[in-house]
């Protein structure tokens, strides 16, 4: 862990209760608020300029499970510190000046596929039930943002706009509701570390004989009979020293029999839900070909063409998709190739830096509607109670999108008969 | 005895070709826009040409007869801290004066002003006419001379050439206008007015993007055909508020009250039934309408469960009988247009003395602007109001006044000033308009500005006023009045903030009787107006007179608005901290955004369509990301030190 900029010594010295010198190695334990041990590890201390972003850094070496990072980084951040953007110490280090030109490329790069990066681990948190609460949240502090700035905007309209009353209640319980979110993303719950793969596919294209051959054992039972896959499998697999997930699924097509109507349910969920989807086929059954529902926005996919070895000529079949034979384990090398290429330096960062950034975000937008809420009983104008509901919307926006005034505008006019 | 007396005919005929007419500035145009870009640049010491097609409707209201309201009367007092007319043409046209949102915080509080129509004219015709440097000329312009892609002068209808250093342009709905009432349709400008043809056919020639937008009026009804008496009475706020810094109410004329009515079921029947002559709703219209100004059919249909629309009965003036129906704009056939007027309470036997239509105009898309209101295809050409997308006549006043400063910056080889989204409205307006453009008539609110705690009304002349005197827009009349009041509102501050008051203390004792408030701790004055139950009045009666003698009403009033936003502050200058960097961080013109690695070409693609001139804009674009920006903050320094 790395900490750069003017405050990093003192956020040092404060998490190890101890005196940081210059390029000295110190063994140290760090410390929460409460004086708690967290941790123990190294603490280095670089001088500026001589460190690597030409700013203060102090470097701290822990144990490291994620939780312990977790909270070392949660520390950090209460001392005031702040989440790096992906690359931004090689932005900083190249902004003043520590690298040369050539390499302002590489940087560029570093942060463009940094934040490519961050922004499949945020999704990876963000899926399912927290996104939607998240969703939720944002257009309803957008919703009450335009009925307090269409009662400003519009003050000499004839309708009726929101009145004192009604924003104390609404505050009070978008406040509930941030702190519902917030507890929601501390538990972590909705959190899933590894990137997911899920294999889909009609009945019987070999989705199951692709696991064991990607596994390197047999993990799932391959039969015959479409239809043998019922539940979903989960697998641990190393793709390039990363951990993946991979999921096999009940083949899809329509069934009467209610364990199986249900694994194609939950094959549906699991791609819905993955980071990468691989749709397999059957070579010598092209009407196996487009069963798949549309890939989710932000998903990778990768088509497939399974058992080429029941054809006679299959050079020209891997311009339509990856050919390949699970049985003969031809082409599977240049599967795993792929599919390290699509998910490639997901480990670069772990989730939950992602979802750290999101519980700051969450905290920033619970204490702005605090404030709106104190501005609110205070009497203040109803342009300062607006002021902080513009900095919670802008927080949320961190995690949910940014919403323009443009977009604020309309939802003022979609909702009232406005202008004369 | 003439000159040309000895002279053969042929020298007359030389004589009179040969002077080569020119001014280092001329407009195009005398609607707001066109006005305070001419006075503006002869206020410079600009050599100023003011080109109209009739001098008789200089500073004409061609909609409503209304100056001010939210966001926008915060435009028309930074176009007075700048030096222009508008409010203070307002101050002694004024025939109804409010403070919308007078119970909210002084942020968000706007004067808006009922003006007499022709002594609005007679205003603004006489400041024109009276300021040095500037000379009127009625005309229609019919070309635009250029040189090196750099413009030269104009030329009008009668074949009349005038050079110029800069040209600025103001067309308003002129520029090839249309006009709509039922399924006629005719050219021009405003009713009864030709619209600018010729030059609406050349600036598309000349390869401007060219867009189509629309607007429309009610229709205007005899005062004497219409029961006043049955609608609600509306009269000024007292005491009276003033529009301008320099404006007093001794100037205001005698005051006369708006009215208030309403559609009702059968108004709505009659529009419904209708609409299938409506060159809205029947496809004759292509320009897109502004959504807060919508025709009274969009009303009826878009909000169908309503049962009822206001309609303000604003006068048109002390001495005519016209009123303007504000709330019931339209564009259907005339027959109905009566009809539904008949229907409302109150207009039972109501007379039109001119019909509503809807009129469509050309406009240029800003984002072909630069901040400074100067064309990036034209060098020298610069645009303002309608024609940039706005509508409105304080945000065209505004733009007039920044384009017409720049006009005259550049004609003097001077270099562009406009201000930035953190010192003015005008400054959001430009840079929302440059890196948005427009895709409805843009009118402003207080809420597209960010940093709407600290552009107020009251602290306009601060933000503005001593860039202006700089500049050269500023006299020294109003120099002189700004100074004094800010050493009154300092030396104010100044003694609140050393006053201290301790709890128990007689003033503490009046405090709390007056205000209900507690003082439960020794405080500054200063911080005790930080507390909203406590208002400059009752501070100033429990003080004593004895804290800051020369103080006005007015600059209490300041001090307070001051210290009820003073927690804002630091907040919001990091962000502007923050803002200034990136505004400081240039994006050389021509910049490769697709050059950039790691950027998206979706992101490229609107880059490079937007051209920001610094990061700041580069971060308003939407779908901008901190990623992007920061990839492109290591390319601008890469390129600097290369």
């Amino acid at each position: 862990m790395r900490i750069s900029g003017p405050k990093s010594l003192k956020i040092g010295e404060k998490l190890a209760r101890r005196l940081l010198v210059p390029r000295e190695a110190l063994l140290a334990n760090f410390h929460s608020a409460d004086g708690e041990v967290l941790d123990q590890g190294i603490l280095l201390y670089y001088r500026a300029p001589g460190s690597y972003t030409g700013e203060e850094v102090v470097e701290l070496q822990a144990h490291g499970s994620p939780v312990v990072l977790a909270m070392l980084l949660e520390r950090c951040v209460e001392l005031g510190a702040r989440l790096a953007r992906p690359g931004e110490f090689s932005e900083r280090a190249f902004l003043n000046g520590k690298l040369d030109l050539v390499q302002a490329e590489a940087v560029a790069d570093l942060i463009a596929s940094g934040s490519r990066m961050a922004a499949r681990a945020a999704m990876r948190s963000l899926r399912g039930e927290f996104s939607r609460l998240v969703e939720q949240l944002d257009s309803e502090t957008k919703r009450l943002r335009a009925e307090i700035e269409a009662s400003i905007d519009f003050a000499d309209e004839a309708e009726d706009f929101i009145d004192a009353g009604d924003i104390g209640r609404a505050l009070g319980q978008l406040r509930a509701e941030v702190s519902k979110v917030l507890e929601e993303a501390k538990r972590g719950q909705h959190l899933r570390q590894r990137p997911r793969l899920v294999l889909a596919g009609a009945p019987n294209v070999g989705k199951s004989s692709i696991l064991n051959r990607l596994a390197g054992h047999e993990r799932a039972i391959v039969s015959e009979e479409p239809g043998t896959t019922r539940d979903l499998i989960h697998e641990i697999i190393q793709f390039a020293g990363m951990e993946v997930e991979v999921v096999d699924t009940a083949g899809l097509r329509e069934s009467r029999q209610a364990v199986e109507a249900e694994g194609v349910k939950r094959a549906g969920r699991a791609m819905a839900e993955a980071d990468l989807r691989i749709d397999i086929w059957d070579a010598a059954r092209p009407e196996t070909r487009g069963v798949w529902p549309d890939a989710q926005a932000g998903q990778a996919r990768l088509e497939v063409i399974n058992k080429v070895d029941l054809l006679a000529e299959s050079a020209s079949l891997n311009d339509i998709a990856l050919a390949i034979s699970a049985k003969t384990g031809s082409g599977i090398s240049g599967l795993r190739q792929e599919i390290e290429a699509a998910l490639g330096g997901e480990q670069g960062e772990p989730a939950f830096l992602a979802r750290s950034r999101h519980l700051a975000s969450l905290r920033r937008c619970q204490e702005h509607v605090d404030m709106a809420l104190r501005e609110h009983e205070r009497g203040a104008g109803a342009e300062l109670v607006a002021e902080e509901l513009r900095g919670a919307h802008r927080a949320l926006g961190e995690i949910a999108g940014y919403t323009t005034a443009e977009d604020l505008l309309s939802e003022i006019f979609s909702s009232f008969c406005l202008g004369k | 005895m003439s000159a040309y007396n000895s002279a053969s005919p042929r020298d007359i005929r030389f004589a009179m070709r040969q002077p080569e007419q020119g001014a280092d500035v001329i407009v195009i145009g005398a609607g707001h826009a066109g006005v305070e870009a001419a006075a503006a640049a002869a206020r410079m010491g600009a050599d100023t040409l003011l080109i109209t097609q009739s001098i008789e409707t200089i500073g004409q209201m061609s909609c409503n007869p209304a100056i001010g309201g939210l966001g926008k009367s915060h435009l028309v007092r930074e176009v007075d801290a700048l030096g222009g007319m508008m409010a203070r043409a307002a101050d002694s046209a004024g025939i109804q004066f409010r403070v919308l949102n007078a119970s909210k915080g002084a942020a968000v509080r706007a004067t808006r002003a009922q003006a007499d129509r022709s002594l609005y004219r007679t205003a603004i015709r006489s400041c024109v006419e009276n300021q040095a440097n500037l000379r009127l000329l009625q005309q229609e312009v019919t070309d635009l001379k250029v040189s090196d892609s750099r413009i030269v002068g104009v030329e009008t209808a009668l074949g009349i050439s005038y050079r110029a250093k800069t040209v600025v342009l103001t067309t308003g709905t002129f520029l090839g206008g249309q006009i709509h009432v039922g399924v006629n349709s005719l050219a021009g400008g405003r009713a009864g007015e030709r619209p600018s043809t010729a030059l609406a056919k050349r600036l598309r020639e000349m390869g401007f993007a060219v867009g189509r937008l629309k607007t429309g009026t009610p229709p205007r009804l005899d005062g004497r055909t219409v029961n006043l008496d049955a609608m609600s009475v509306q009269a000024s706020d007292d005491p009276l508020p003033v529009m301008s810094f320099l404006g007093s109410v001794s100037e205001h004329p005698e005051q006369k009250p708006c009215y208030i009515t309403h559609t009702n079921e059968t108004t709505h029947a009659i529009i419904l039934a209708s609409l299938g002559d409506s060159p809205m709703y029947s496809g004759r219209i292509e320009g897109v309408g502004p959504r807060y100004c919508p025709s009274i059919e969009d009303k009826v249909v878009r909000f169908a469960e309503r049962g009822s629309h206001q309609i303000f009965m604003e006068p048109e003036g002390l001495n005519t009988q016209e009123y303007y129906p504000n709330g019931i704009s339209t564009s259907l056939p005339y027959e109905a247009q009566l009809a539904l007027v008949q229907s409302i309470e109150g207009c039972e036997q109501a007379h039109i003395t001119r019909p509503g239509y809807a009129i469509e105009y050309d406009y240029l898309d800003p984002r072909g602007l630069w901040p400074w209101l100067e064309s990036r295809r034209l060098e020298g050409l610069f645009l303002a109001g309608q024609i940039n997308g706005t509508t409105g006549y304080e945000e065209a006043a505004a733009q007039g006044v920044l384009a017409g400063i720049n006009a005259a910056l550049k004609a003097s080889g001077r270099s562009a000033w406009s201000p930035s989204r953190r010192e003015a409205y005008l400054g959001v307006m430009v840079d929302d308009l440059t890196t948005q453009g427009a895709a409805e008539p843009y009118r402003m609110f207080t809420s597209r500005a960010e940093y709407r705690v600290l552009l107020r009304e009251d602290n306009a002349d601060s933000r503005l006023t001593p860039q202006g005197r700089e500049l050269g827009v500023v006299d020294d009349a109003r120099w002189e009045a700004f100074q004094a009041r800010e050493r009154r509102v300092q030396g104010l501050t100044n003694a609140l903030r050393k006053a201290r008051v301790a709890p128990d203390s007689d003033p503490a004792k009046r405090l709390e009787s007056a205000s209900g408030a507690r003082i439960s701790r020794d405080q500054s004055a200063f911080d005790l107006l930080r507390r909203p139950e406590i208002s400059s009045t009752i501070l100033r009666g429990s003080l004593g007179p004895s804290v800051h003698e020369g103080a006005l009403c007015d600059d209490w009033e300041r001090v307070k608005t001051e210290a009820s936003y003073a927690g804002y502050l630091p907040r919001m200058e990091r962000e502007i901290e923050q803002l200034k960097e990136q505004e400081n961080t240039p994006i050389p013109e021509g910049f490769n955004f697709r050059a950039v690695s790691g950027l998206s070409s979706e992101l490229a693609e609107k880059l490079e369509r937007v051209a920001p001139n610094n990061l700041a804009q580069a971060a308003r674009i939407d779908g901008m990301t901190p990623a992007a920006l920061a990839i492109l903050l290591v390319y601008l320094k890469r390129d600097r030190a290369a």
